[in-house]
């Protein structure tokens, strides 16, 4: 604990002059302890209209039935399966950040693990509504299940791809659920021993009498450990089996080995293009702007550079891979997928995620807050994209000829997908009121050692090579919640 | 004799509050607990808090799940209602990794975290034991209990010197109770 200081060359994780502990305490609770601002209130209500949108559109289709979205009987899966895989890659960002950074030991996750979870959870609720909802009779969801039944005791199919699905998807939500509220617990009781009335009674319920005694700490850290190491090789096998869904059937475009790698890179891709999305207004409107700094936001840009890089090698290979195999049907396939009917979404998923995601390279626009807004966002309308692109033009045209089709979304098929946006972010917002929307405890371990504070105590000390120091001040050039002028008295 | 029950040192720093620890421990005076905002690295060592053995139950957990997920298939497809696909195996164990790995995973997962929960008594609703309201916050609090410690003067002069903003001797053990 004592005597050991970071390298100076590290930039720092908080920001700031003057931060304490209680400071840390009061700026993240801000949104938590007082009312809402006209920001939040706007954000809600327009949410909230987008989630009536989609229990409308549900009951409807539960009314009506399937046969009130666009299908047909050649693509007999479109937008509802485009939304599923959708929803489920964002989630794997919130796990990516929790488990895997907190396995390489990336304290930059500390700041922004909290709503990137919550993320997940919120994501991996819309994915699952999809589930259900394209059942047809949605009240028999629990067969998919394998339950005993008085069908002379048949069971579900163990040799299906649906079925792993629905293994893997509800051992996902499960176990990130369980990830995320062990770690609220200190903070949950950080609330409740600031908190009087009936909010303290409410959130003793919820704190499980947590105290912070050593023991508890202690083993708290051993579970969260163990946990991220159980839970980086399940968000990989989650979305491997949702590949699988498609790869282990005959249909061209579908049927091949690339799937699982190339699946769970544009999840990692698209997940942290949310992140990015929700935590660059959520740092600006609660006033975060101290503990997710631009090294956090330039971080997770380097990521997104990383992933999109490999999902635009995965689609190149496929179209190597399609002429290579010799198969007329999968070379067809592809050639149909980029000059086809639908030439414009393929060249729509290569733009949003092979070719402009490319621009993060530039330190400029890789630090500028509003170019990685705009950016993130059209990763996120390139993913969906992609899904549209694998579905509907590996189906429409199939072995006969005679049976090609187009889709075309109904109202429905398009008010369940808009809808199912509102309902995730009602969620979001209803969480950043409720719960602290940074890991406070996680944040509080960062700041004798990593905060901009800190590091300035050092160098007014003056042990330090000078040749560091300027380097480390250079880079501090980038961040929107630094002032240079301090540094330039020293 | 007063009725003083605990004596708690309230830190504002984790390194004084170690030191803190130190002190105590030179003069032989035992430690109750220690509350504090975050995890404190090290400070198990110095306490005598054991190795957690939640590794080896979560191993076990898991293994118990892969043994489920494997028998209640081999019994599904197998002795229950057997499917001929194509003259193939019945038991078909490729197709069954999958879904064993997932419940592998979540046995795992909901065996550790209960186990995490019943051996530091958390459930809800709960009613919180705490000594000092700030101990979440931004305080690092060392509780002494004051009955078997008997030198008061001492343990508050020992605190002061090693740094804490506050001593406070309380007549009630747990201030959450109302």
């Amino acid at each position: 604990m004592s005597g050991h200081n970071e390298s100076i060359l590290r930039e720092p994780l908080i920001t700031g002059k003057d931060i304490t502990y209680a400071q840390i305490t009061n700026d993240i609770l801000l949104p938590v302890e007082n009312k809402p601002n006209r920001a939040w209130w706007i954000g809600f209500i327009i949410a909230l209209c987008g989630a009536t949108l989609w229990v409308v559109a549900v009951s409807y289709t539960f009314w009506f039935g399937i046969g009130s979205w666009g299908l047909n009987k050649t693509v007999g899966w479109a937008w509802d399966i485009t939304g599923f895989v959708w929803w489920v890659g964002i989630g794997h960002a919130g796990t990516l950040i929790s488990a895997v950074l907190l396995l390489f030991r990336q304290n930059w996750r500390n700041s922004i693990n909290r709503s990137a979870e919550a993320m997940t959870i919120f994501a991996v609720i819309c994915a699952a509504t999809y589930v259900v909802s394209h059942m047809g009779r949605p009240w028999l969801a629990y067969w998919v299940l394998p339950l005993p039944n008085q069908f002379g005791s048949l069971w579900v199919n163990f040799n299906s791809p649906l079925v792993w699905d629905m293994f893997a998807i509800s051992t996902y939500f499960s176990v990130s659920l369980l990830f995320w509220y062990t770690g609220l617990l200190p903070d949950i009781a950080t609330i409740r021993d600031r908190a009087i009335g009936m909010r303290r009674k409410v959130y003793t319920i919820l704190s499980f009498g947590w105290t912070g005694n050593v023991k508890t700490w202690q083993r708290f850290e051993a579970v969260s450990l163990i946990l991220a190491g159980i839970s980086t090789p399940l968000v990989l096998s989650v979305h491997t089996i949702v590949s699988m869904d498609f790869a282990t059937s005959v249909i061209p475009g579908w049927h091949t080995t690339i799937f699982p790698p190339y699946f769970v890179a544009g999840a990692i891709f698209s997940g942290f293009a949310m992140v990015l999305t929700l935590l660059l207004v959520a740092r600006k409107v609660l006033g975060l702007e101290n503990y997710i700094t631009m090294f956090h936001i330039e971080s997770m840009n380097k990521i997104i550079i990383l992933t999109g890089s490999i999902v635009g090698v995965a689609y190149l290979t496929e179209f190597f891979i399609a002429w290579y195999s010799g198969s007329e049907y999968e070379q067809y396939a592809f050639i149909n997928r980029s000059t086809g009917p639908y030439w414009w979404a393929y060249w729509m998923m290569m733009t949003c995620n092979v070719i402009s995601p490319q621009l993060l390279w530039f330190k400029k626009i890789r630090t500028s807050i509003a170019a990685t807004w705009i950016l993130s966002i059209v990763v996120n309308i390139g993913m969906w994209f992609e899904r549209f692109v694998i579905i509907v033009t590996s189906l429409h045209r199939d072995y006969l000829p005679s049976s090609w089709a187009m889709f075309y979304p109904t109202w429905v098929d398009v008010s369940v997908f808009v809808g199912s946006i509102g309902v995730f972010f009602t969620l979001f917002l209803l969480f950043l009121r409720v719960l602290p929307s940074i890991a406070i405890a996680e944040v509080k371990l960062l700041l004798k050692s990593a905060s901009e504070q800190s590091k300035m105590e050092l160098i007014k000390d003056g042990h330090l090579d000078k040749e560091q120091v300027a380097e480390y001040i250079e880079s501090l050039d980038k961040f929107d919640s630094v002032k240079q002028e301090e540094y330039a008295k020293i | 004799m007063s009725n003083i029950k605990y004596i708690l040192g309230s830190f504002g720093d984790p390194d004084e509050m170690m030191h803190g620890i130190e002190k105590l421990q030179e003069n032989n005076i035992k430690i109750h607990d220690v509350y504090t905002p975050m995890p404190i690295h090290g400070i198990e060592a110095k306490l005598g808090v054991k190795r957690s053995r939640l590794d080896i139950a979560a191993f076990f957990f898991g293994i118990t799940g892969t043994i489920t997920m494997l028998t209640g298939v081999y019994l599904a497809t197998v002795v229950d209602w057997p499917i001929n696909i194509g003259g193939k195996t019945h038991f078909a164990l490729p197709d069954f990794i999958p879904i064993t790995f997932e419940l592998t995973i979540l046995f795992c997962a909901f065996g550790l975290v209960g186990s995490y929960y019943a051996s530091t008594h958390l459930f809800p609703g709960r009613a919180p034991r705490v000594m000092d309201l700030r101990a979440t916050d931004d305080r690092f609090i060392i509780a002494i209990d004051a009955k078997q410690n008997t030198e008061h003067t001492k343990i508050d002069e020992l605190l002061k010197g090693a740094g804490a903003l506050e001593v406070k001797h309380n007549e009630r053990k747990y201030v959450s109770y109302e």
